[in-house]
């Protein structure tokens, strides 16, 4: 049994994540590196259209990283607000900017995509409010939690609100299904064969795996960051050796 | 007293709002008054096109109604919080989400239940069809307690922080959006002759929903104010 407790005590916490840190933001490179060779070098050029889809090997990733966050961002407040423990908010604040920047990156190149295939840079289509909702919500997130001077009660503020709005992450997900939309449906699938060739299929699930050990790189320094600033007073941050210099 | 549900509780703070907004007739016109006027002011800045007032007439009543709740919400909590009522209250042995329904059913009649009842007036200077007036003011009807109800979460959430009047426009806009989309699209619907009731019945499935679960999170937010 694995006493969990310990690890979520910032003091055990901050050296297990300086040493995770590296891992992750290594991972992350090599992942984003062979993504990116695949998605630009041996992938085919679609036959409809052309070379421009080669943006999905950005959009398909960010898009399902900013709902991803938006739900382990919603898991660790809905572990703040039961165990009440300190470390939980933190996680939270951390991951919330990198799933804004996610968030809008999807509806950014989302439109740069948009533009020569659709014709336009925007419509007022079901998936693409429900994501501009979504960046909404995260910017909500960081305003209410920078609004209220006090840690605690801000932490577990953010996690109501971020409670709140994990109601919109299925609707964004399904929203392709649910209304008959201009954008397209899930090219991937868990329960079926994807409707795409394997080589692109394989440099999608790169670069979504690169994004995800990025976002958990970013987030475990933004932590680190937060333990200093919020345990200041506690006597072991100025034990440490970086501290000390 | 044998309250355990609150029911009491509940009709008690309804009628004690009721009663000090009525002392205070100028504060509880206000919100009334700015949607009366926001909505005069889309025909003078768009033109007065018959056609296309009659196209934006859902939509801008709709938004004019929803700033107008969304205005009023800071209120709801502001002065008991203020003089220590609020305190009191969750002190009590009634339930806190009971009073929380009261106040929030208290606030709609006062600003939901009249913007509803004056939005077909308004959308006869926006020549919209008389059949689509009933219907507007149905989907207002309903929607206007999911407004009230997710509002008084941004309303606890913000409760004494500084600006908390435009952060709570910006937690509780975005979450305001399905309501909107659903409230306009069933008179959009019902001028257009497919009906309205698939729309009103999602905007009822809302209230439900925002109903059970709303409460939940207010009370929530008004401990970690509280504390």
């Amino acid at each position: 049994m694995i006493d969990w407790f310990k690890y979520s005590s910032p003091k055990t916490f901050y050296p297990i994540a300086g040493k995770a840190i590296p891992w992750f933001a290594a991972i992350a490179t090599v992942l984003a590196v062979a993504g990116m060779y695949v998605g630009f070098f041996m992938a085919p050029t679609d036959a409809q259209q052309g070379e421009g889809y080669r943006i999905i090997f950005l959009h398909v990733p960010v898009s399902w990283m900013s709902m991803f966050i938006y739900v382990i961002m919603a898991f660790w407040a809905a572990i703040g607000l039961i165990f009440n423990s300190r470390l939980s908010g933190m996680m939270a604040s951390a991951l919330a900017p990198t799933g804004a920047i996610f968030t809008f990156l999807s509806l950014w190149t989302g439109a740069l995509w948009g533009k020569p295939m659709w014709g336009i840079w925007w419509v007022w289509d079901a998936r693409l409010t429900s994501e501009l909702i979504l960046l909404f919500l995260y910017l909500g997130f960081m305003a209410l939690q920078s609004a209220i001077d006090d840690v605690r009660r801000a932490d577990k503020a953010g996690a109501v609100l971020a409670l709140v709005g994990v109601v919109n992450i299925p609707v964004i997900y399904f929203s392709v299904q649910w209304w008959n939309t201009l954008h397209q449906g899930a090219s991937v699938s868990l329960t079926r064969a994807p409707s795409m060739a394997t080589i692109m299929l394989v440099g999608m699930l790169l670069m979504a795996l690169a994004a995800w050990m990025y976002t958990a790189a970013i987030s475990l320094m933004r932590v680190r960051c937060l333990i200093l600033e919020r345990e200041h007073h506690a006597a072991w941050i100025h034990e440490l050796k970086e501290i000390k210099q | 007293m044998n309250d355990s549900l609150g029911l009491y509780a509940c009709c008690r703070i309804a009628q004690r709002d009721l009663k000090l907004a009525m002392r205070r007739k100028s504060d509880a016109a206000t919100p009334l008054l700015f949607f009366v006027i926001v909505a005069t002011l889309f025909p003078l800045g768009i033109g007065t096109e018959a056609d296309t007032l009659r196209t934006i007439a859902p939509g801008v009543l709709w938004v004019a109604a929803l700033l107008a709740t969304m205005l009023s919400l800071p209120k709801l909590f502001e002065d008991d919080y203020a003089d220590g009522t609020l305190e009191q209250l969750a002190l009590s042995s009634a339930p806190l989400s009971a009073f929380v329904v009261g106040k929030i059913a208290a606030h709609w009649l006062l600003t939901g239940l009249p913007v509803a009842v004056l939005a077909p007036l308004l959308a006869l200077q926006f020549h919209l069809p008389s059949s689509s007036l009933l219907v507007l003011s149905a989907t207002l009807m309903i929607g206007t307690p999911v407004l009230g109800l997710i509002g008084a979460i941004g309303a606890s959430l913000t409760l004494g922080i500084r600006g908390g009047g435009i952060l709570l426009a910006l937690l509780v806009l975005p979450l305001y959006v399905p309501v909107l989309i659903f409230g306009t699209g069933a008179v959009d619907a019902a001028a257009a002759g497919l009906g309205a009731t698939a729309n009103l019945s999602l905007l009822g499935a809302m209230l439900v929903i925002g109903f059970f679960f709303a409460p939940w999170a207010i009370t929530a937010a008004l401990r970690i104010a509280l504390e």
